[in-house]
């Protein structure tokens, strides 16, 4: 080989190299800059005390219990579906028959709509009809479904999630080693009981996989709850589901931009997204690190 | 039990080989069937119901349908920023001015809003003003689809090219110890909450470019443009890694015995052997950016204006339903015209993912099985 194919090649092999490492120490420099920017201000009082004195001072509680309680009835509603469809998909349909592959298209599409998409949706939707609906043939008119609140903002974020879970619980699904549901059907049990007996248990990994990633997921998207239930100060905490509530990000990105003084918040605000970044970063790192044992075992 | 095998005397007739009816098994199979149509019917509902609100502005006109259905094509026609150029907005109202928030100017003129001449006609809808809350209103879609596209094409130019480069690198180059670093290192960034990454461009990014490039807009589609490069850079590196690491062993292995030296496979064969995943990860990473909300509003100064300037600051459509819908008043012209904006971004993202899907698809098969 000449010269200058070599170098060439050293350098290309170099810009790749180069690129790869570039994405890296931006991950880094990224976690670092919150980490310092938020580090005073974390701390135990942080996380347990209300907002104070306009939000200039105080914790952040009412809106670690607010996306928490999101996310709560977020997975209540999105796991089962989401486990139900993966059953179908891997049990029932016959992959190349056109209902599994529409199926599988749906779920594809909705992993890439616009997550405002489903604000408008929830808006629309949940809030206008289905809530509107409601008040108007339960309580004559008289509003409470048909403004934005916990449970429509729970229920337009499930839909936001329900692929992550319906991926993960399928290939979760799919490891499930043949013989076993072999062994199972020759003992007499039937499809369902095996289904109930075998399957669900063996991939009881990949359905916790898929829901902490929801719930990561449902964790830090703000666009959908933007108008279907977030609030930007609650002075009490949401005690019913017609209750609207505060939220992590939601809190991040009005301090950002709407608060009165940027400036004097700037600490409040990194420490929030310190919260933030470490919780969705510690439910992705548990996902990530039980999955790569599952495709371990599937190997 | 009736288990054929362990009754010795059993012989085996028609009836006894036949599927038994057994209630469980049928209603669940039943349930779980129905359960799987979930994620189609809501698409559906998807599209019905941000539709559905966008109605109001094709009927205030006539309400025939006929009109509906034409006005929508010229609605599409309009997208183009070099099409009819319908000068609907002569006189300049209020003062563009740079670095604010138009959330904060909307809040203050909101008190003296007249809902007069608030009609979205066709002539106002391609107009190259987005006034929506002012004494006469104007829905001028251009100024938004300019910033979306500008600000699509920015992150896409920053983030394509290093996010491939890095999955090559990953694929081809990396040990197996470094490739189980990047892997995970870059799927974890995937899992980085927006707002979080426009809180890191807002208070971060944006000083330090202004540092570098002395631009006056602190705010502009350049440090969106990079911040939304974050959001994708996961996205198609995921996809092509898996696209490029599916390329059939026996590819690379022809190349290397001919002489060939890993990085001229690496190019030459692998690379080439995976343009169809490749280009289904750019189409998705540029529906990711396309409908990218939180950094968006965070991170681009929201200032509605035609310009090519990569350092002004744009509105994106995402970020124009995000800052303004809460304020709306339910049901009138405005909060139409957002669902319209909504109903674009559905379709265009949409047709992206089905593009991706059906091109990538055809093109994989027929590639690698030879059919």
């Amino acid at each position: 080989m000449n010269r200058k194919t070599r170098i060439t090649g050293t350098l290309f092999i170099g810009t790749t190299a180069f690129s790869a490492f570039l994405i890296i120490a931006v991950i880094i420099i990224l976690l670092v800059v919150i980490v310092i920017g938020g580090k005073d201000t974390f701390s135990w009082k942080f996380l347990t005390s209300f907002p104070q004195d306009g939000m200039m001072k105080g914790g952040i509680f009412p809106a670690i219990y607010g996306t928490a309680l999101l996310v709560l009835i977020m997975s209540v509603a999105a796991v089962p579906f989401g486990t139900i469809t993966a059953i179908y998909l891997t049990e029932y349909a016959s992959e190349k028959s056109i209902l599994a592959q529409t199926i599988r298209f749906a779920v594809r599409t909705l992993a890439t709509v616009p997550s405002i998409i489903f604000g408008l949706f929830g808006l629309g939707f949940f809030i206008k009809f289905v809530g509107g609906e409601m008040d108007s043939v339960f309580l004559g008119g008289q509003l409470k479904w048909g403004q934005p609140n916990i449970l429509w903002a729970s229920l337009t974020m499930a839909l936001l999630t329900l692929p992550v879970v319906i991926v993960s619980v399928e290939e979760a699904i799919r490891a499930v080693p043949r013989e076993m549901r072999e062994a199972s059907l020759a003992l007499g049990a039937t499809k369902w009981e095996t289904i109930r007996r075998i399957v669900i248990p063996g991939s009881r990994s990949g359905i916790m996989t898929g829901t902490i990633l929801a719930i990561s997921r449902g964790a830090g998207e703000v666009a959908p709850i933007l108008f279907t239930g977030a609030a930007y100060y609650l002075a009490s905490l949401p005690t019913s589901l017609s209750d609207q509530f505060m939220n992590l990000g939601y809190h991040i990105y009005i301090m950002a931009t709407q608060s009165a003084n940027v400036d004097q918040t700037l600490p409040i605000q990194f420490a929030t997204t310190l919260v933030l970044l470490m919780l969705t970063f510690m439910l992705n790192l548990t996902a990530v690190i039980i999955r790569s044992r599952l495709r371990r075992k599937a190997k | 039990m009736d288990n054929p095998v362990a009754n010795k005397g059993f012989v085996f007739t028609k009836e006894s080989l036949q599927k038994k009816f057994r209630l469980s098994e049928f209603l669940s199979e039943k349930i779980i069937t129905g359960v799987a149509f979930l994620s189609i019917t809501i698409i559906i509902l998807i599209f019905f119901f941000v539709f559905r609100e966008t109605l109001p502005i094709f009927s205030s006109k006539k309400d025939t349908t006929k009109v509906e259905t034409v006005q929508k094509q010229e609605q599409y026609r309009g997208e183009d920023p070099k099409g009819p150029t319908n000068a609907s907005g002569q006189e300049q109202y209020g003062v563009t001015t740079k670095d604010t928030m138009m959330i904060e100017n909307q809040a203050k003129v909101e008190d003296t809003v007249v809902h007069e001449a608030d009609e979205a006609t066709m002539k106002n809808l391609i107009g190259k003003e987005w006034f929506p809350v002012s004494d006469r209103p104007r829905y001028g879609l251009i100024p938004l689809l300019v910033g979306t596209l500008k600000i699509t094409l920015l992150a896409i130019l920053f983030a394509a090219p290093i996010a491939i480069l890095a999955a090559l690198f990953s694929a081809s180059f990396a040990p197996y110890w470094l490739r189980e670093i990047i892997k995970p290192a870059i799927e974890l960034l995937a899992g980085f909450p927006s707002v979080v990454i426009g809180f890191f461009a807002l208070m971060v990014m944006a000083s330090f470019f202004q540092n570098i490039f002395g631009y006056d807009t602190r705010l502009n589609a350049f440090v969106g443009g990079v911040a939304m490069a974050l959001a994708a850079i996961p996205i198609i590196y995921t996809i092509t890694e898996d696209a490029l690491t599916a390329v059939p062993r026996s590819y690379t292995e022809a190349s290397l015995a001919l002489g060939a030296s890993r990085w001229q496979t690496a190019l030459f064969v692998t690379l080439p052997a995976a343009t169809p995943g490749i280009f289904a990860a750019i189409l998705l990473g540029i529906g990711r950016i396309f409908g990218e909300t939180m950094i968006a509003l965070m991170a681009t100064g929201n200032a509605a204006m035609i310009s090519v300037n990569p350092f002004e600051s744009v509105r994106t459509l995402a970020a124009t339903i995000g800052a303004e819908m809460a304020e709306v008043v339910f049901g009138d012209t405005h909060y139409s015209v957002l669902f319209l904006i909504g109903s674009l971004l559905f379709i265009f993202t949409f047709g992206l993912n089905a593009l991706a899907e059906f091109y990538v698809k055809g093109r994989l098969v027929k590639r690698f099985q030879g059919k």
